[in-house]
């Protein structure tokens, strides 16, 4: 670890700013926090876009064990109109809409439309490939895992998750006022940015536990050979089929988050927390830097900078 | 302001696009296939850890069963050997058995009847995605095995099929003695208590409890014990391995 700029960072070196309100530059993602950071955006890319590419192979999701003929949920087909040309259609339950182009039929890499259920500018490798689509995925799923559970265990050694992911009772009286200040896009500038609102926290624990643990899971229950021993999760979420549904559809939360998250990243100050991720580094408006005494004595043998959420409270 | 929305969407269609381009060309590198295609065998140790080779597969019950068995890949083998024997409702088919066997063998549909044999219904996961459930009928691999005597030195059991995949490209496949010998592992020869019907790999197919769809040959005309299946085919032990797919079909 950069002990060294750690150290030179916990005196908070103060940079003027020519307004003259003061603004610290805070030492806030660490640096195995931030590999593993970017970690995890390479591996979700890419195995969402290999996951899709195994979707392609079979473009129908069904409930239960079973994949019998028109029982699909979900459905995305190609059939010739009168005049000769594809049409793609994708089907939710009864719904069904019109979705050549993009969802059944879209353009192959000649340009000429072809019967596929993803196209190929959101699929890994870009043509229909499933068996170099499946090296990918299980490639890049052994990647996620791991590094998931590096992060996993290094947050609780730190204490992050306790600290910085685990609502406090205050947290919890503050959900209305976090929530308002979201619809407002009002974010904190000062050293509250520092700290995880109520919401932040949800999302983080529902990512990290529900999505990603039920991911995972849905992903090994799809596995004939893991299933031997995984049979009663196969059976409680209602069969093979429907794990296969369920993956889906959390790898669609994920992306729902991650879109979400990047929003809050651009409004947030797109530069400033961009620095953060990147060099660690994390600029707050310090209106008045109160050195209060922190509620939890900080662990005296730490070398890294103490955890940010060891702020005393401002509220 | 629309300006920059577009050039912001290019921007990000550009950088999807290099991304894509990128992983395209990985995918048409030896070295890429290679390094990605390292999980399989992390997939199968670490899968064997945590299921153990004596596991079973889930066996469902009678009104589990799919109202139709999709049968995919080669519905109707053209060869004139298969024909031949379609023709004659497979009464002159024979079984063949050899390779590193002690007393290779030629055996009917009845001689596999009298070995031991066994009755499960199972699920059938394809590759692609989709799953179906049937009830299945067949001969033991392993009682086969002890039948023949395997030797020492023999490591895999190759499966030949009569359906040719492409010009002298016969449907293969491959499995290990420790998964040959699963008490799920089948020769069956029976689908839903009638015969193995032709689009389902008449008249001997094979049945594995914990792998995918491709690796269970259908169709099949010698089983062959090997120490190594290098010389077969392009030499990754089946037909779909040898087009890129994982020898280990576990997941």
């Amino acid at each position: 670890m950069n002990a060294s700029s750690a150290v030179a960072t916990r005196g908070a070196s103060v940079t003027p700013e020519p307004s003259g309100t003061a603004a610290r530059l805070i030492y806030r993602h660490t640096l195995p926090i931030r590999i593993m950071h970017w970690i995890n955006v390479i591996a979700l890319t890419l195995m969402l876009f290999s996951g899709l590419q195994i979707f392609n192979a079979h473009p129908y999701l069904y409930w239960g064990n079973r994949s019998d003929q028109g029982t699909a949920w979900l459905a995305m087909d190609a059939h010739q109109d009168a005049a000769g040309n594809l049409v793609g259609t994708t089907r939710i339950g009864q719904h069904q809409v019109n979705s050549t182009g993009v969802l059944g039929v879209s353009k192959g890499s000649d340009g000429t439309p072809v019967a596929r259920g993803f196209p190929s500018w959101l699929t890994v490798p870009s043509a229909g490939w499933l068996a170099m689509g499946r090296r990918w995925h299980f490639f890049f799923a052994w990647v996620f895992v791991l590094n998931g559970l590096c992060y996993i265990s290094y947050s609780i050694a730190r204490r992050h998750l306790q600290r910085d992911m685990w609502p406090t009772r205050a947290d919890w009286r503050g959900i209305g006022r976090s929530i308002l200040d979201h619809i407002r896009f009002r974010h904190p500038h000062g050293a509250e940015a520092l700290r995880y609102n109520i919401l932040q926290r949800l999302a983080y624990l529902t990512v990290i536990f529900i999505f990603g643990v039920g991911i995972v899971l849905m992903g090994l229950a799809m596995s004939p050979r893991m299933d031997a021993v995984l049979s009663p999760l196969v059976e409680a979420v209602g069969g093979r089929q429907s794990a296969r549904s369920i993956h889906f559809i959390v790898a669609w939360a994920f992306v729902a988050f991650v879109l979400i998250h990047v929003f809050e990243v651009l409004i947030s100050g797109v530069f400033n927390q961009l620095r953060g991720m990147i060099t660690g580094y994390y600029k707050v408006d310090a209106v008045v830097p109160e050195p209060v005494e922190p509620a939890v004595p900080a662990d005296p043998v730490v070398a890294e900078p103490a955890p940010i959420a060891e702020d005393p409270r401002h509220e | 302001m629309s300006d920059r929305r577009s050039f912001l969407r290019m921007a990000g269609m550009g950088a999807v696009g290099i991304l894509l381009a990128g992983c395209d060309r990985i995918s048409q590198s030896g070295l890429g296939t290679r390094v990605l295609g390292s999980a399989e065998g992390l997939n199968r140790r670490v899968q064997a850890l945590l299921s153990p080779s004596s596991a079973m597969a889930k066996e469902y019950s009678e009104a589990d069963i799919s109202p139709v068995f999709h049968p995919n890949g080669t519905t109707m083998p053209g060869t004139p050997a298969y024909q031949a024997l379609m023709a004659n409702q497979f009464r002159d088919y024979k079984l063949q058995v050899d390779g590193l066997v002690s007393r290779p063998a030629m055996l009917s549909i009845a001689d596999l009847k009298a070995l031991d044999d066994r009755t499960q219904i199972t699920r059938h996961d394809c590759v692609e995605g989709w799953s179906a459930i049937g009830k299945w009928r067949g001969t033991l691999l392993s009682a086969v095995l002890d039948h023949v005597g395997v030797s020492p030195q023999a490591a895999f059991v190759v499966f030949h099929c009569f359906d040719e995949m492409d010009v002298d490209t016969p449907y293969y496949e491959s499995v290990d003695i420790r998964e040959a010998r699963h008490p799920q592992t089948l020769l069956a020869f029976e689908l839903n208590d009638q015969p193995l019907p032709v689009p389902n790999g008449a008249p001997l197919r094979l049945r594995l409890g914990r792998q995918l769809g491709y690796k269970q040959a259908k169709y099949i005309s010698r089983i062959e014990l090997v120490s190594s299946f290098e010389d077969i085919g392009d030499g990754k032990g089946g037909y779909w391995e040898d087009q890129g797919y994982e020898w280990y079909a576990g997941i």
